[in-house]
């Protein structure tokens, strides 16, 4: 994989970014109502006044000037106001997304560490008792959306057992040790309802990957090597059944940070997802920019190392 | 006395499906001795590649099961042995190529890497000095400029490439055993050839027996000593190679004989190739008689009701016929 080519497809994201901003800006100077319009309708504002406000702010003008505004103030680091919240966009994000990374990322993680040995194993054996375990289970998994997933365990584990807070805090007042314990503890129940969703449909994905490559006529060449069954395994199938399966898991990431807005909104985990919520809510348009934004990046971003796994993964790729 | 290599008894490897069992092999005996080049012939679907990878225990089991026979590897029987006894015996002492150079080897490593690894696992070699061993083996199947091309990946080689690779691969242990089924038939007739040559090179150079799948009767006079012909999951004929061209006794042999293209015959007297009518019959549930009876133009009652034994009708030469 050559340096040429990685720095070629990083600046590609380029373009990309800018078309999903002027998109994004588009759509949402298209929707109906803006920060003042509570203001047009407060008697106590006289609506000279309200006027004289949306035309010091620009609001007023054509969307294409207004995009260039937020364009070049963006680019300088002033992500806008938040006139809801009465902070900088950038801090008020800044301070949500750890969180949502965090959730997300742990998430991801366990549905792969998960999914990739159940679906190897189902697999290789095919329509064994484990397979068909580990088939049902999947496909409860993905079936249940996880809103009710959500619920059910904070009704079991927060309500009936009380093992674990169903409401994520910020803001915990310990140090050290109990410090880690109590974000853990309270990231376990969000961790579980995402990265056990994802990870029911990539052991679907991943078993029949893993079906298509061991009939494979190389996989007989390793075994007629004999190198043992559990290298085969490893070292010939299982790189080669990832190589769709990488395809899939990026692929999925819009869905994935669409999961977590409504995974944070139950159990109230202060990330990006319940901020663009509420923004939503207030008709605070420059953290609904900012937040979509953000996403929009995510993705890109997930897109980019994609890429850059795929052709690691398949030498075949030609860069060029 | 020349050491027998390989000894197949009565081999039955059977495949469980949903309509029944299939008798892929059903019966199959033959044998190898040190340093010969045995040729097993017959049409798709007679049993040849079962035959071949029983031998090494390359059938996924189940759908595949061993219904009886011995397979000897100098006198030892294989088949109680389990995977890891096996994976002694495989590659370091009998390996195998196949048909599909193009999917054979393994699309995400290089091919240096996929000889190495070979021979680190048998000759217990570090890394580096299998990567050196590899390169040495790629020169020794004449691939150009191998201390660069080690690093290339399988899909930046050709079909004959490959399989060169794949010899390359198959002989880094120096097996006493080299299984090649049907090595030449993907690949075109020029670079079939020089293939064919390679590994007669290869054989002499290491002291090996060659056990050569094919449905080319061509190649068998070319490069075998002695042929098995196989139909139907069974064994019909044996005989030295001269023995089997210039008195075939069985019928199918006859006709596989006759089936090979003659181009001065096509010539001169605008003769039509002869073909063997019919279809090989299913091998779910076979009739009890012969399995060629149905397409055999000599075929009489006694041929369809019982199986005729293997007999010896010239000394090493065996036929499954009542004729």
């Amino acid at each position: 994989m050559s340096r040429q080519w990685i720095l070629r497809r990083i600046l590609l994201v380029i373009p990309a970014m800018l078309g999903i901003s002027v998109l994004l800006y588009t759509v949402l100077a298209l929707a109906p109502g803006d920060p003042f319009s509570e203001l047009a309708q407060n008697p106590a504002v006289p609506p000279e006044v309200a006027a004289a406000l949306r035309a010091k702010f620009g609001l007023d003008d054509p969307v294409w000037v207004r995009y260039g505004h937020w364009f070049t103030s963006m680019m300088r680091g002033d992500w806008g106001f938040s006139f809801v919240s009465r902070m900088d966009v950038d801090t008020l994000i800044l301070q949500r997304l750890p969180t949502t990374l965090i959730v997300i990322g742990a998430a991801q993680l366990m549905a792969i560490l998960v999914a990739l040995p159940v679906g190897v194993l189902a697999g290789i054996r095919p329509y064994s008792v484990f397979d068909q375990i580990a088939n049902t289970l999947a496909f409860i998994g993905f079936s249940l959306p996880t809103f009710f997933t959500g619920l059910l365990l904070i009704l079991v584990f927060s309500i009936q057992l009380d093992w674990l807070p169903f409401v994520y805090r910020a803001d915990i007042n310990a140090t050290g040790w109990k410090f880690y314990w109590e974000h853990i503890r309270q990231s376990i129940m969000p961790v579980m309802v995402l990265g056990l969703f994802q990870g029911a449909s990539l052991v679907r994905y991943v078993r029949s990957s893993v079906l298509d490559v061991v009939k494979l006529d190389y996989v007989i060449t390793a075994r007629s090597k004999g190198i043992g069954e559990r290298k085969v395994v490893t070292k010939h199938v299982v790189r080669n059944a990832l190589i769709p399966v990488v395809t899939l898991v990026m692929l999925q990431m819009p869905v994935v940070f669409g999961g977590a807005i409504v995974t944070e909104q139950i159990f109230r985990v202060p990330g990006i997802g319940s901020l663009l919520i509420s923004a939503m809510l207030a008709n605070d348009t420059p953290v609904v920019m900012a937040v979509t934004f953000v996403f929009s990046c995510l993705v890109v971003l997930c897109n980019l190392i994609a890429d850059v796994l795929y052709a690691w993964l398949d030498p075949r790729i030609s860069y060029r | 006395m020349v050491e027998t290599l390989l000894e197949i008894h009565g081999l039955k490897t059977w495949f469980k499906t949903d309509d029944g069992m299939v008798r892929a092999v059903d019966g199959v005996d033959l044998r190898i001795d040190h340093g010969e080049t045995l040729g097993v012939v017959g049409e798709s679907g007679c049993g040849k590649t079962v035959t071949a990878r029983s031998v090494l225990k390359l059938i996924d089991m189940p759908p595949g099961r061993f219904e009886g026979g011995r397979i000897l590897w100098r006198g030892r029987d294989l088949i109680p042995l389990d995977d890891q006894e096996m994976n002694k015996i495989r590659a370091r002492e009998i390996a195998i190529i196949f048909q599909e150079p193009m999917t054979s080897l393994n699309p995400v490593y290089t091919v240096g890497d996929q000889i190495a690894e070979v021979i680190a696992l048998h000759q217990k070699l570090g890394r580096k000095q299998a990567m050196e061993g590899a390169a040495e083996m790629l020169r020794l199947v004449n691939i150009p400029n191998p201390q660069h091309r080690v690093h290339d990946y399988p899909h930046q080689f050709s079909g004959g490439m490959r399989q060169r690779v794949m010899i390359a691969m198959a002989l880094s242990c120096q097996p006493k055993l080299l299984i090649a089924d049907e090595p030449t038939t993907a690949l075109d007739v020029t670079i079939q050839a020089q293939i064919l040559e390679l590994m007669h090179e290869m054989k002499d150079r290491f002291g090996m027996a060659i056990m050569l799948i094919t449905h080319a009767m061509g190649v068998v006079a070319e490069t075998c000593q002695r042929v098995t012909v196989m139909y139907a999951g069974k064994v019909v004929e044996e005989a030295p190679v001269g023995e089997l061209f210039g008195q075939p006794r069985h019928p199918y042999t006859q006709g596989l004989i006759r089936s090979i293209p003659r181009v001065d015959r096509a010539a001169e007297k605008k003769q039509r190739l002869e073909a063997i009518s019919g279809t090989v019959p299913s091998l779910l549930d076979p009739p009890p008689g012969c399995r060629f009876a149905a397409r055999c133009r000599y075929a009489s009652d006694i041929c369809v009701r019982e199986m005729p034994p293997l007999k010896e009708v010239a000394p090493g030469h065996f036929v499954r016929c009542v004729l």
